[in-house]
């Protein structure tokens, strides 16, 4: 970060200079002459690459044992040779994260256009969703565990309630937040409550949504491995949680980290996708993903 | 500019009483003419919309007009001049049809809706149109569609409305900006976008609040000129709200000065200068006596208005 402040400043305070003392043109570059967008992508990598340096440095210097810490080459090691057990352990947390973020991504649109459109389904629903919400998922999980038919069907609940919140409650804002001249406006053409909602409510409540989706995907992932620490499952149909906790149990740390190393690329990959989706949808008028002209 | 210059004097004007010269009117009531008890019953033939003792109070006790009368003729551009809150925006979404009026009522004459069917019967009437103070656009939708909106409320397939959009925003001279985003476009542009979108369903009546109010005054200046254009070649009715005294005299040919606390007509002055008006007429005497005229009568109207 701070390096970044630091490549970033003196071509700004250059650029401005040169404006003032008519000095001529100032290429959009860093300090050394290469393109700001080169180093946005060499910072980062060299930050990376220092990290895990480090990391195996330290491990080497010191003779960290590898059941404390493992270096970056075992993980990678038990990363390749505990596929098969890991694999099908990531598999079902995806499953559980993806199939919860899209029963929630339809309960929570549903619900909340109920909501919008009927002020007694708001008043009716709308506190006990926010005390399933505020309620510590794992305080409930237990209970969840003896009512739901199976244990993926538990997670499945666990990681739904979480997801779902955020996605009820922006998608509620947005489709609350019309512009009231538009509103009047459809109104003055006799558009009825069907038309209002499909061509101006849902479309002003697109960028609250998505803001929604990105933080659902995030928690559907925190939930799925929660939800399964607490419920501790076991063997068959186990996701990456329960491998995890496994690891630790066995002292197999290697392959804790390995783990956990599946559990953050899914979490970026979900992050990407849904910034992705979110740009994609609104790069032609929101400000959000819009660039500044200045 | 394509129909026929227009005279104020030549067209029809239902209430000709109020022509010869302005009229200091009562500060409770209203003018005699307007309660006059045939014009009441029976508004004149070419009467397009009556406003007969409106009166609105808000929910907070603030009464945003008392007693309100008018008659606007067809053909006419009028304009409600004021101060803030003398509720010239509230009896122009009254005859809209966004609110109801408290009491009094609103009156069609001209069209099939009378009596019965009086306070509220405009909400959902297409030959009105409205163009709000913001260019109130839908900003994730492209200028076509922004136009295309009130046509697709009513039915119209996109093939079928794109003559009338691509129409309505050559009339305002962004046919060459159908598929721009209204971000892309500068303030007056998109206010340019707003009045297409009212004129796209080819209205009787174009109801305007302060449309321009926000625009700078080059802008404001060639706005003026190309909607006084557009309103000689089609001949709507347009009642303009606005803050300025040189743009209703510039705009309109019949000026009702309302005053505030409580929002009441105070004055009617008909501006009998020619069409079309150009540029010079900014310049010329007539234009400056009027807008002394309309001045005085706006001070006048502020007099008699509580303090804000």
């Amino acid at each position: 970060m701070t390096m970044a402040t630091v490549q970033d400043t003196p071509p700004l305070i250059r650029t401005k200079g040169a404006r003032a003392g008519k000095a001529g043109a100032v290429p959009d570059t860093a300090s050394k002459g290469l393109p700001t967008a080169v180093w946005r992508i060499v910072i980062p990598l060299a930050m990376l690459v220092l990290l895990i340096g480090g990391w195996a440095f330290y491990v080497w210097a010191f003779d960290v044992p590898h059941y404390i810490l493992p270096s970056p080459l075992r993980v990678a090691e038990a990363l390749y040779t505990d596929w098969p057990i890991l694999a099908p352990a990531l598999l079902v947390t995806l499953k559980i994260t993806f199939t919860a973020l899209a029963i929630a991504l339809a309960g929570g649109v549903a619900l909340a256009v109920l909501m919008a459109q009927s002020r007694i389904a708001e008043l009716a629903l709308y506190p006990y969703a926010v005390v399933l919400q505020v309620t510590p998922i794992v305080a409930i999980a237990p209970l969840i565990l003896i009512y739901a038919p199976s244990t993926q069907a538990a997670l499945l609940i666990c990681a739904w309630i979480v997801a779902f919140f955020p996605i009820l409650s922006n998608t509620v804002q947005g489709l609350k937040s019309t512009d009231h001249n538009l509103l009047n406006l459809f109104e003055l053409y006799g558009a009825s409550r069907w038309q209002t909602l499909i061509y101006l409510k849902m479309p002003n409540a697109l960028p609250y949504f998505l803001a929604g989706l990105k933080i659902a995907g995030g928690l559907a992932l925190i939930a799925a491995v929660v939800a399964e620490f607490a419920a501790g499952s076991a063997g068959a149909g186990s996701g990456l949680a329960f491998r995890l906790l496994e690891s630790q149990f066995r002292l197999n740390i290697p392959r804790l980290f390995a783990a956990l190393f599946l559990l953050s690329l899914t979490g970026v990959a979900i992050f990407l996708t849904t910034n992705t989706i979110s740009y994609l949808l609104l790069r032609k008028w929101h400000e959000s993903a819009l660039k500044r002209e200045n | 500019m394509m129909a026929e210059p227009r005279q104020a004097g030549l067209r029809p004007i239902a209430n000709t009483a109020g022509s010869l010269g302005a009229k200091r009117i009562g500060q409770v009531n209203t003018t005699p003419r307007f309660q006059e008890e045939t014009a009441r019953s029976q508004p004149v033939a070419s009467t397009l919309v009556s406003l007969q003792n409106v009166s609105k109070t808000f929910a907070n006790g603030t009464i945003a007009l008392r007693d309100m009368s008018l008659d606007i003729a067809q053909g006419d551009f009028v304009s409600l001049l004021g101060p803030s809150g003398c509720g010239k925006s509230t009896a122009l979404r009254i005859i809209a049809g966004l609110g109801d009026a408290s009491a009094g009522e609103v009156m069609w004459p001209s069209s099939a809706r009378t009596g019965e069917d009086t306070s509220n019967g405009a909400g959902t009437n297409q030959d009105i149109s409205f163009v709000f103070q913001e260019p109130t656009l839908m900003p994730w939708a492209s200028v076509f569609s922004n136009v295309y909106l009130p046509l697709r409320l009513k039915g119209l397939s996109k093939q079928a409305a794109r003559d009338d959009v691509m129409g309505a925003l050559e009339m305002v001279g962004l046919e060459g900006f159908a598929k721009s985003y209204p971000r892309e476009l500068s303030g007056g542009m998109k206010m340019r976008v707003s009045i297409a979108r009212a004129l796209v369903t080819k209205p009787k009546l174009l109801l305007m609040d302060e449309p321009f109010a926000a625009l700078d005054e080059i802008t404001r200046f060639k706005l003026n000129n190309d909607l006084l254009h557009l309103w000689e070649a089609f001949g709507w009715t347009v009642i303009f709200v606005t803050h300025s005294v040189f743009e209703s005299v510039y705009l309109s040919n019949r000026i009702i000065v309302m005053a505030a606390r409580p929002g009441r007509v105070v004055e009617d002055i008909p501006i009998d200068a020619p069409y079309p008006r150009e540029e010079e007429f900014r310049t010329s005497d007539t234009y400056n006596d009027f807008c002394r005229r309309a001045s005085q009568a706006l001070h006048g109207a502020m007099e008699v208005s509580e303090p804000a």
